[in-house]
């Protein structure tokens, strides 16, 4: 109780200086903590994204669609061949009614989709699309679809090497195989491994887990109610956030839990009836999308930009070859690790091949981008950075533009879908980094408590910073985790095959049958 | 041949009252087995926070084990005193569902359960669990007031 008296106050300080300070320069409190942040974090920022040298192409989105490659020929298309046992699973058909009670391969999947189905959606599609016009979202879609072998990989590596503790609750994720599976095959330097990842983990909670969520939900709310400080609703969210993860409010939690599956679906279905109004457009949209993919359409980098941006907003939004789902996936009970991973397939599948589409589709029929009508090719904006939109709209702003441009109060759900995706998104992450803080330091209410009012504090300097740093320090923090992780998938995945192979043979001989027709 | 009866109980006086009629009904039949079964009210499909998803075996265990000494054990023991063959276990679930595959499972004969307490909006939209029972199960069903 202590403990949670002297966070109270510390959390109250920050808030406390942070009006002082507002009361001082009044005009330039957010312009000083954005000038500061992207001073402290840009050196980080262009260590991750280094281009090849003589050429454009950052060096991490090449990593990252080569390790896509691999692992979906390692795995002979994984991704296809269990992509009908994978949602078996998810019904139920191979539980064992003698496991109610556990969580379940619903439960997991659903927990992990509430922690990557958010912003990166609404946002950060419209900010590939934006930058990279309606040919990112081919490059979306096949980003998606090879990183489900990715998915695969980390979330069996997750359930087969998490801890389980004496009084039954469990930790995973790539932390612990990292560090257990290359014991186990001999190789030195697991454990750095594992180090390097939680501080990269740290770092990805931090930034895209939060700072990016706290931005987005203020530009969303700002956007409705009128221009107003930054740091106003970053206060707001951090004393929420802090509400539920230090002073256990469950309920808070647990409503959200629950709201934002319904407001998934609600974004999704009014996604479907834009479309249907405009079903005259959709071929003319997936022209858009195929074309663009290949020519650029006249954006900003040409073809390699829309690519770029496709690739690089996948990753942000379904987090294949991250590692954090593995986190996420690893609480569920079963005898058979590659279970969870044929289920994690799932998730970079409804989250961007479905839901990122979606957005794309909806912002390319609205007409938000602005098209040279002689030529068909995109204007782009004063700086040449990015196309010219109605209205000068970026990030979550042109999605809400795109749909209120077909159902005008649809912004007004979207801003409190924001909010809740927002709110859902930072306290997965917060446990995701949570767990990487406690395999660092160790388990302890105390040690807990700095990791969790420090998480609570970058709400408040996201809410404050642009939206240009704080992408970049977002997507820099959670690419980095996949340098990690990735690298060791290398080592690991032959342990994957093995176990895959033991599976199939087990499920084609009919030894593993179902327990619901 | 030997009766079986499964008893519900809910750890509430319905349940209670569904154990006494259990009880006088296998001592009229004279040779009886009883199965006691509390059901934990449980969907696979329901949303929970990744700490939730931690700790779920660890709360699992513990909702089996208070149900066992709370509800379980004394209706078994209670039974057994009465001088009936009794066994009592503990399951999560759907309640109907649930009742009805351990009634398969042990080939029950009869199901007793109390007439359920819950009441309001998700009784009109889903139906009491008790219902749900009586319009499924293959066995007769007595559900006592």
């Amino acid at each position: 109780m202590k403990t949670i008296q002297s966070a109270l106050l510390s959390l109250l300080a920050v808030i406390g200086f942070a009006n002082t300070a507002y009361a001082q320069e009044a005009m330039t409190l957010d312009q000083k903590v954005n000038e500061i942040f992207a001073n402290v974090t840009g050196p980080f920022v262009g260590l991750i994204f280094a281009p090849f040298p003589g050429t454009d192409f950052p060096w991490i989105v090449l990593w990252l669609v080569t390790a896509a490659t691999v692992f979906t020929l390692y795995f002979a298309f994984v991704q296809v061949r269990f992509f009908g046992h994978a949602i078996a699973l998810v019904k139920g058909d191979y539980s064992d009614p003698q496991d109610a009670g556990e969580v379940s391969h619903f439960q997991a999947l659903a927990t992990a989709l509430s922690g990557t189905v958010g912003l990166g959606n609404i946002a950060g599609v419209a900010v590939a699309v934006g930058i990279g016009g309606p040919g990112a979202t081919f490059w979306m879609i096949v980003a998606g679809l090879m990183g489900m072998a990715s998915k695969f990989t980390e979330c069996t590596l997750g359930v087969k090497y998490r801890n389980e503790y004496e009084d039954g609750t469990v930790s995973g994720g790539p932390m612990y195989y990292l560090s257990k599976g290359f014991k186990e095959l001999g190789l030195p330097g697991g454990k750095i491994l594992a180090v390097v990842f939680s501080v990269f983990c740290i770092l990805g909670a931090l930034g895209g887990g939060n700072m990016f969520q706290a931005n987005q939900a203020h530009a969303q709310i700002a956007g409705i109610v009128g221009d107003y400080p930054g740091w106003i609703t970053g206060v707001i969210f951090a004393a929420v956030v802090f509400a539920v993860i230090v002073g256990g409010i469950k309920s808070i939690a647990r409503v959200t839990e629950k709201v934002v599956p319904f407001m998934g679906i609600l974004y999704v279905g009014a996604a479907i009836i834009i479309l249907i109004v405009n079903y005259d457009k959709i071929g003319w949209a997936f022209g858009q999308v195929i074309e663009g993919a290949f020519t650029g359409l006249g954006v900003a980098g040409g073809f390699v930009g829309a690519l770029i941006q496709g690739f690089k907003r996948a990753a942000f939004s379904n987090e294949a070859g991250v590692g954090s789902a593995a986190i996420a996936h690893s609480a569920v009970r079963t005898k058979e690790p590659i279970t969870e991973g044929c289920v994690s397939l799932l998730e970079p599948f409804i989250d961007t091949v479905v839901v990122c589409t979606m957005t794309a589709l909806v912002i390319t029929i609205s007409g938000q981008l602005i098209t040279d009508p002689d030529t068909g090719q995109f204007i782009l904006n004063e700086a040449g950075t990015a196309v010219k939109t109605i209205g000068d709209t970026s990030g979550v702003e042109l999605t809400s533009a795109a749909f209120g441009s077909s159902i005008s109060w649809f912004p007004y759900v979207l801003a409190v879908a924001v909010v809740l995706f927002a709110f859902s998104t930072m306290i997965s992450w917060s446990y995701y980094g949570l767990k990487s803080w406690t395999y660092m330091f160790g388990e302890g209410k105390k040690k807990e408590l700095v990791f969790k009012i420090i998480f609570c504090i970058f709400v408040i300097i996201g809410a404050a910073a642009n939206l240009g740093p704080v992408i970049d320090f977002s997507d820099a923090a959670i690419f980095s985790m996949a340098v990690v992780n990735v690298f060791g998938l290398y080592f690991l995945m032959k342990l994957v095959k093995k176990e895959l192979h033991s599976y199939s043979s087990r499920l084609s001989t009919g030894e593993i049958q179902k327990f619901k027709d | 041949m030997t009766a079986k009866l499964l008893v519900g109980l809910d750890g509430h006086a319905s349940g209670d009252r569904a154990l006494a009629h259990a009880q006088k009904l296998a001592q009229l039949i004279g040779d009886c087995e009883l199965v006691v079964a509390y059901i934990v009210e449980w969907s696979p499909f329901s949303f929970h926070t990744q700490e939730e998803n931690a700790e779920r075996h660890k709360r699992r265990e513990e909702e089996i084990s208070t149900a066992m000494t709370r509800v379980v054990d004394p209706a078994v023991k209670k039974l057994n005193d009465a001088g009936l063959k009794a066994i009592g276990g503990v399951r999560h679930g759907d309640v109907a569902e649930a009742l009805i595959a351990i009634g398969k499972k042990h080939n029950i004969d009869q199901i007793i359960v109390g007439r359920s307490s819950e009441g309001g909006f998700s009784r009109r939209i889903f139906g009491s669990a008790v219902s749900n029972l009586v319009m499924s199960a293959s066995v007769p069903v007595t559900v006592v007031n």
